[in-house]
């Protein structure tokens, strides 16, 4: 059902954890439907310096969670708002029509994280 | 790498004696039944041999009332929607339970559709039809109880006596959906007053494809398939005569090794359901802790989702099902987990061992050992863990 690169990912996650004191986190999805995630971010020269990821739920939303930390580490936050969810199913070999909505969640944590940061600056002034 | 197939709810090896005996009506006893000559002959003969072991099985009286269909979902809409229509100038009423399988859901949606009333029964929290509801239901208009023998998924067995007994003071008909059931525990379809009883081949170490329904002699139901008119009318279409053989042998060998299988079963389940519960935290036992299926363990762990588990166990070479909403095509959690009472999120954490023939105590062993590694590997990543639980 799931490419090798899904399986890579859901077996090998890559940046997994917490961040304590990350410059942002976001979260995503709900127990209730079976994905939950969270996404913490530390952002260095208006570049996201690291990622770390928590999930709840299937196959699929583990590895684009994963995928997604892989795809933005190191970019600048204008290039990691860009990421889609599609960019993370294509750079995972693709996902079964039936993931791609409930449990491709990764990319809108990530942007939800970033603009956590944006707003926690602003604040800061 | 140890391979350890634990899923024989969801699709069962064919017995290599059902295979043999299969044999012969491919490729040389190829005749129709319905057929005068001699050829017709080997096959109506085969069939009806077939049709007296299934017939034993179940302890029906005569063979005559056991039909042949292709499997446990066509037995299940021949049954109730057979029975609804024949019946429909008496009453309009059907009562079931919330925790059928999902066929016998979706007749009973069909049926409301064509203006049937149907009553769905909760079941409590370890998966029981609750009896006085269910005789509560009953009006003058009911003219169909149905209620599966036991629970593919939870395991739980119905007290099917009783109910046939309700059934039968009220004059209602009583179908059983026994495709879980069969052959793992005795059923008598006259001492527990069944009148229609579905049954399927694989879930017998049968072929796929094939199925039986039992009908009690006088119990008035329609055909839903229109054709030529064979198994006397109520199921038209060229019977699978291979199918046909490889059910009736399933049947046989079921009947004689039922008692030492389900014994040895049932030890091997209880071993698996013990040794988790004592060595994951946050592990939790779903449907009945006796009144189950010999071969059925459905667990559930917090903090972590079904498919995932499944992923994981199967890359040490355990295959397994789960209740969770990620493993459905409707993306919805288990009914039958929903209906015992748990909420979504515990839903999905569960899974579902379904033992068989071919699984040894070492089997159980080595998913012991592996299991708690995916659990904890699983909670790690999981936001939901608490945290003293990671470390």
């Amino acid at each position: 059902m799931y490419s090798e690169k899904v399986m890579d990912h859901f077996m090998h996650p890559r940046n997994v954890g917490e961040i304590p004191g990350a410059d942002g986190v976001g979260t995503v999805g709900n127990p209730v439907c079976g994905d939950l995630m969270t996404m913490y971010i530390k952002v260095k020269d208006k570049r996201l310096a690291d990622i770390k990821f928590k999930t709840f739920g299937c196959g699929a939303a583990i590895a684009t969670s994963s995928m997604t930390t892989e795809l933005a580490m190191g970019k600048t936050l204008e290039e990691a708002m860009k990421i889609t969810r599609a960019d993370v199913a294509k750079n995972l070999g693709g996902l079964p029509p039936i993931k791609m909505h409930c449990s491709n969640l990764a990319a809108d944590a990530l942007h939800e994280a970033i603009k956590d940061y944006q707003k926690k600056k602003e604040k800061k002034g | 790498m140890r391979k350890v197939y634990m899923d024989h709810g969801a699709g069962m090896p064919l017995d290599s004696k059902v295979f043999e005996a299969m044999k012969p009506y491919f490729r040389e006893n190829y005749g129709n039944p319905s057929s005068s000559h001699s050829f017709g002959n080997v096959a109506r003969n085969a069939m009806e041999s077939a049709r007296e072991k299934v017939a034993r099985l179940v302890a029906a009286e005569k063979p005559q009332e056991v039909i042949f269909t292709s499997g446990g979902t066509e037995s299940n809409n021949l049954a109730m929607k057979g029975a609804a229509y024949r019946n429909r100038k008496e009453g309009n009423h059907i009562i079931t339970t919330a925790i059928e399988h999902i066929s016998v859901i979706n007749i009973c949606k069909f049926l409301q559709k064509e203006g049937f009333k149907v009553t769905y029964v909760p079941v409590d929290k370890q998966g029981m039809v609750d009896l006085e509801k269910l005789e509560e239901a009953i009006n003058d208009k009911t003219v169909l109880i149905s209620v599966m023998y036991a629970n593919g998924e939870i395991g739980t067995i119905q007290p099917i006596s009783e109910i046939g007994k309700l059934a039968q003071e009220n004059k209602v008909i009583f179908h059983v959906d026994a495709v879980a059931a069969a052959g793992k525990v005795p059923i008598n379809v006259k001492e527990e007053n069944i009148d229609l009883l579905s049954l399927s081949s694989n879930d017998l170490y049968g072929p796929k494809g094939v199925g039986a329904l039992y009908i009690k002699a006088g119990t008035k139901i329609q055909p839903i398939i229109q054709g030529g008119g064979q198994e006397r009318g109520l199921r038209s279409g060229t019977e699978n005569i291979p199918g046909i053989v490889g059910m009736g042998k399933a049947a046989e060998i079921a009947k004689k090794e039922m008692e030492a299988e389900g014994k040895r079963l049932t030890a091997l389940r209880d071993k698996l359901i013990k040794g988790v519960l004592d060595k994951i935290d946050y592990s939790f036992l779903n449907g009945h802790p006796t009144k189950r299926l010999p071969n059925n363990a459905n667990l559930r762990f917090s903090y972590i989702e079904g498919e995932s588990l499944i992923l994981g166990l199967d890359m040490y070479g355990v295959q397994v099902s789960s209740g969770s909403a990620c493993t459905s095509k409707t993306l919805e959690p288990s009914h039958v987990l929903l209906a015992i009472g748990l909420a979504h999120e515990e839903a999905h954490g569960s899974l579902v061992f379904t033992l068989g023939k071919q699984n040894l105590e070492e089997d159980v062993d080595y998913v012991l050992e592996v299991l708690p590694d995916v659990v904890k590997r699983l909670r790690a990543l999981s936001p939901l863990t608490p945290k003293e639980m990671v470390r």
